[in-house]
């Protein structure tokens, strides 16, 4: 029986836990930082808002984990030995493995700025995070104004987060539109309205330049340097991205890039420890993906994967078909295969949008032959099932227009658009021909 | 430790209300002074105008409120700080209203004469119930009794909270047709048409008050003797309505069960689904979702369903056994009859379904079948009506009654069931224990169409592929407590014999995961190792060992 130790009781850690169990009898620690239980990181956005309790964003009881036999380790990993396979903690205690996984996630990026440790400044990732924020903007009394630094899917909820307790909110957005270096203008045009329904001060093109300090060392403002304007606030949200949380690393011997390099079988350089979730640095990316994919799905993949060769039924990580999905305040969105923001070389979109401003899809079709790439939608619910087998079947645009239905997953009774739409793609192509 | 530090009146958004949603209360407060007034005997003269001052200041308050809160924001999900309120989080105010609730489902059920009922000059009403008269009067031509203050109640609560209901969901569809049929069906079938149906009442001819939607188990009292006498004494009209009865038990219950799941009753039409789904919609989160809570869940309704079973064949076969001639059917063909329907339904559900089913649910099943069958025994082959029972002693003497053995079965499952568990704790509790858990671990009905819903049933939640994120929005709104994540992270389809149907869990999940659907019977139950999105191969390699 080997002792495999995860560090990191994220997704991404406890799927590899889990499946280990389902498959083997080995012995597993899971080893956290953060909190003494799993919980959903994407949900913690919920806790700030009151639609949920901490306990509620744990997705299996304590008992759980006793239950299955999965040791849970409330310890800070401080170095790695690979030599002598063993871990050393924080308090000086250290811990034996014969396998390792990391599954130690990522960090919220921060680009120099002068005053980004100051008092007030916080991203939003971790457990801490969240408690920072209920500290830092209890209330908008507390906090007159806070200023949001990114204009990603971070930012946006964090934006979301503080206007449900009315506090006033600047968004810095550095891109002219929001998200655009993702979304198709259309979508992130309609997004970009959205936001200012929801009273957030949303400027476009602007930067941070300076976060300023009061006598007590807390945020007191910030500078865009593209107006000179300096906007007051008392909290700075810095949500331009995330980076793999790697610096107990550096000296181990375990190859880094950005994120820990790993090969398609999830394998470091070194034998025995492997890499998982947003921390691991493919060579190369997979079929189109970045090499490092922060994304709950993957993370969760690569767990199903890893444990499969931890048990002695070495796999490689083979994603199927792009797709992901998130939400804009109000309104959700989900992609299937690749809507890149433009179309590449013979690439074609059509996009089309409901007049009431919410709802709006952009399909992604390949110019010579017709074939369906990928779709964006938002507002409209859409069948992960169905668009995975399009994609495997080739299909072309057409088809999957005229299936549409087929595809739609929306609750009954919702009003349907697929004839609304099928109406316009044959527009867009008369006029395209 | 969070100190609670205001309490919802006051504090920071989204805690607090604006000025709007203030003076709602204002508004709605007034409206139940009066009734507070009256129950303490304040002589008010007029009473037609003040009750209608009354109800109207309740339903203006109530939608006021509501507009309050939904109306200056975009459409989408209103959960804001329902965490943080005192009303919606377990707090001083949610304590208050539910020893409120208590209190007078106590007085309602057991101290009527509190209410002033029958306490005037020749057993004329006074107080509340008095109150009531002129409304009770107007529809029925009858003075009002605690039933009826309790109905017109009820359905102000449904149509008052309907609206706010249908406020926070104008996005959705789903939710907003399925309110709506829970305010109609509440208004007219188990208030407006009944109370009128007994105009028809004279000395010759007579209906019992009959709420056609309130089926039997639920109506536990459906067939018992005086009903049905009265059924068959009102010849064509009476049989009809008896034997419609039996028919929307027996036929339409289990076929739009088949088509729709048991949400069709549940969270469209039932008038405890619709109380629970309007009035008690804010304290849907409360629910337990925990393994233990589902085990006690269960026992306890499957143990409700053998009782309510029990009680009715008891009753039944008492009256056919002093009084055949009357009814078509002697007692033991009756016994018979019962006993010979429930074995085919069990053997065939043990047989067909047997792959489906787990151990301890075919053990369950085998041990509430025998004590089914061992009491249809003992009714058939000994005289129980023999034995004499003080019901002091299961109502805290509340009723010193003596009864025979089928009299003091149903006298227990009134008191127990119909007034202390589905009204008392049901109700009174919704602010502690949240809003279903009648619906949840007692309603009999409910268990029958749980158990089809499970087995025979094209109705699933269908979850979307690798699409969830485990974030818990879908558990913690379910007012079941089913632990919907559970299943979504699995991305297995949630099958399960407490689902209600409300389509909370599809509105509440930010990633379009959850969809309510009828479909075949084919793959309906779905578990999975991998879910949708990872490599093909392993898909079905994992998948292929189930």
């Amino acid at each position: 029986m080997k002792h495999i130790v995860i560090i990191g009781n994220g997704i991404s850690g406890v799927t590899t836990a889990r499946h280990i169990r389902k498959l083997s009898d080995h012995q597993i620690t899971i080893i956290s930082a953060e909190t003494d239980h799993f919980f959903s990181r994407t949900a913690l956005m919920y806790v700030y808002m009151g639609h949920m309790k901490y306990e509620h964003t744990k997705p299996y009881e304590d008992y759980f984990w006793k239950k299955n036999r999965i040791n849970l380790k409330r310890a800070f990993v401080k170095t790695v030995n690979h030599a002598n396979k063993s871990l050393r903690f924080n308090d000086g205690d250290s811990m034996q493995y014969d396998q390792l996984v990391l599954a130690v996630g990522s960090k919220p990026n921060k680009f120099g700025w002068p005053g980004q440790d100051l008092e007030g400044v916080q991203g939003l990732y971790s457990k801490q995070d969240l408690d920072a924020l209920e500290q830092n903007a209890p209330n908008k009394t507390i906090c007159n104004r806070a200023v949001i630094v990114g204009g990603g899917l971070i930012g946006i909820e964090m934006a979301e987060m503080l206007r449900s307790r009315d506090i006033p909110v600047t968004f810095l957005v550095r891109e002219t539109s929001f998200w655009n270096g993702v979304l198709p203008a259309g979508e992130s045009e309609m997004l970009n309205r959205h936001i200012k329904k929801h009273h957030i001060d949303l400027r476009l093109g602007q930067n941070l330049k300076e976060i300023v300090a009061d006598e007590n060392g807390r945020a007191r403002a910030v500078i865009v340097p593209e107006t000179g304007e300096e906007i007051p606030c008392n909290v700075v949200g810095l949500t331009a991205g995330v980076s793999p949380n790697i610096n107990f690393l550096k000296d181990s011997g375990i190859e880094l890039g950005r994120g820990i390099k790993v090969n398609p079988m999830l394998e470091t350089n070194i034998k025995d420890i492997y890499a998982i979730g947003d921390c691991a640095e493919q060579h190369e990316g997979i079929n189109g993906r970045r090499p490092i994919e922060a994304v709950w799905y993957t993370g969760r993949m690569m767990g199903e994967t890893v444990a499969q060769t931890l048990c002695g039924n070495p796999t490689t990580y083979k994603p199927g078909h792009w797709f992901n999905s998130a939400k804009f305040l109000d309104i959700e969105y989900q992609t299937y295969g690749w809507v890149f923001s433009a179309p590449r070389e013979n690439e074609t979109h059509f996009h089309w949008k409901h007049e009431d401003d919410t709802k709006c899809i952009t399909i992604n079709t390949n110019a010579t032959n017709g074939t369906f790439i990928g779709i964006n939608t938002f507002g409209i619910r859409m069948r992960h099932e169905v668009f995975d087998r399009w994609l495997t079947e080739e299909r072309t645009t057409d088809f999957v227009l005229n299936n549409l239905k087929e595809a739609n997953f929306d609750p009954e009774f919702f009003k349907h658009f697929e004839k609304e739409i099928i109406v316009a793609f044959q527009k867009h192509q008369t006029t395209n021909t | 430790m969070a100190i609670e530090r205001n309490m919802a009146l006051t504090g920071q958004p989204p805690k607090s209300l604006n000025t709007k949603q203030k003076i709602g209360v204002l508004i709605g407060i007034s409206g139940l002074f009066i009734l507070i007034l009256a129950a303490f005997n304040v002589n008010l003269p007029n009473k037609g105008v003040w009750l209608s001052i009354s109800l109207l200041a309740i339903i203006g308050g109530i939608i006021t409120f509501a507009k309050g809160a939904y109306d200056h924001k975009l459409e989408g999900i209103k959960n804001d700080g329902v965490w943080f309120k005192s009303m919606s989080s377990r707090g001083v105010l949610a304590w208050i209203a539910g020893v409120a609730l208590t209190g007078f489902y106590i007085v309602l059920y057991f101290f009527a004469e509190l209410l002033g009922l029958g306490q005037g000059i020749d057993g004329a009403n006074t107080g509340l119930v008095g109150l009531f008269d002129p409304l009770s009067r107007l529809m029925s031509g009858n003075p009002a009794s605690q039933w009826f203050v309790y109905g017109t109640l009820y359905t102000v609560a449904i149509i008052s909270f309907g609206v706010k209901f249908l406020l926070k969901y104008k996005h959705n569809k789903y939710e907003q047709l399925r309110t709506a049929s829970v305010m109609f069906f509440q208004t007219a079938f188990a208030f407006v048409i009944p109370e009128l149906m007994a105009r028809l009442n004279s000395d010759t001819f007579s209906l019992p008050y009959n709420d056609l939607k309130n089926m039997w188990p639920l109506n536990y009292y459906a067939f018992e003797q005086w009903r049905v006498d009265q059924f068959i004494n009102a010849q064509t009209i009476g049989l009809f309505f008896l034997i419609l009865g039996v028919f929307m038990v027996f036929v339409v219950s289990p076929w739009l069960t088949y088509k729709y799941g048991k949400r069709w009753y549940c969270s469209w039409v039932c008038g405890c689904g619709g109380l629970a789904e309007t009035a008690g919609d804010s304290f849907r989160h409360l629910s337990d979702k925990g393994m233990k809570a589902w085990k006690l869940e269960r026992w306890m309704i499957n143990a409700v369903l053998v009782f309510s079973v029990v009680m009715t064949v008891a009753t039944i076969s008492t009256y056919l056994g002093y009084d055949s001639s009357k009814y078509w059917f002697t007692k033991s063909a009756f016994l018979i009859s019962v006993g010979t329907f429930l074995t085919l339904v069990f053997g065939g559900v043990l047989y067909y379904k047997r792959h489906e089913l787990n151990k301890g649910a075919i053990k369950g099943a085998v041990g509430f079948f025998a004590l089914t069958l061992g009491f249809l025994l003992l009714i058939g082959f000994v005289d129980l009506n023999g034995l004499q029972i003080n019901a002091k002693y299961f109502s805290f003497g509340l009723n010193e009654n003596i009864y025979g053995f089928d009299g003091a079965l149903r006298s227990f499952y009134a008191f127990g069931i119909g007034s202390i568990f589905s009204g008392v704790i049901g109700t009174g509790f919704y602010p502690i224990l949240g809003n279903r858990v009648w619906c949840r671990m007692g309603c009999p009905m409910a268990a029958i169409m749980g158990i089809q819903q499970r087995l025979f049933s094209k109705f699933r939640i269908t979850t979307n592929g690798g699409q969830c994120i485990s974030c818990g929005n879908c558990s913690t709104y379910c007012e079941q407590g089913i632990d919907v994540r559970a299943y979504a992270q699995k991305g297995e389809n949630i099958v399960r014999s407490s689902c209600v149907g409300c389509g909370i869990c599809s509105a509440v999940c930010p990633r379009g995961v959850l969809k309510l659907e009828n479909d075949s019977l084919e793959g309906r139950i779905n578990p999975t190792e991998v879910l949708l999105g990872n490599d093909v191969d392993l898909l079905s390699l994992m998948n292929k060992k189930n």
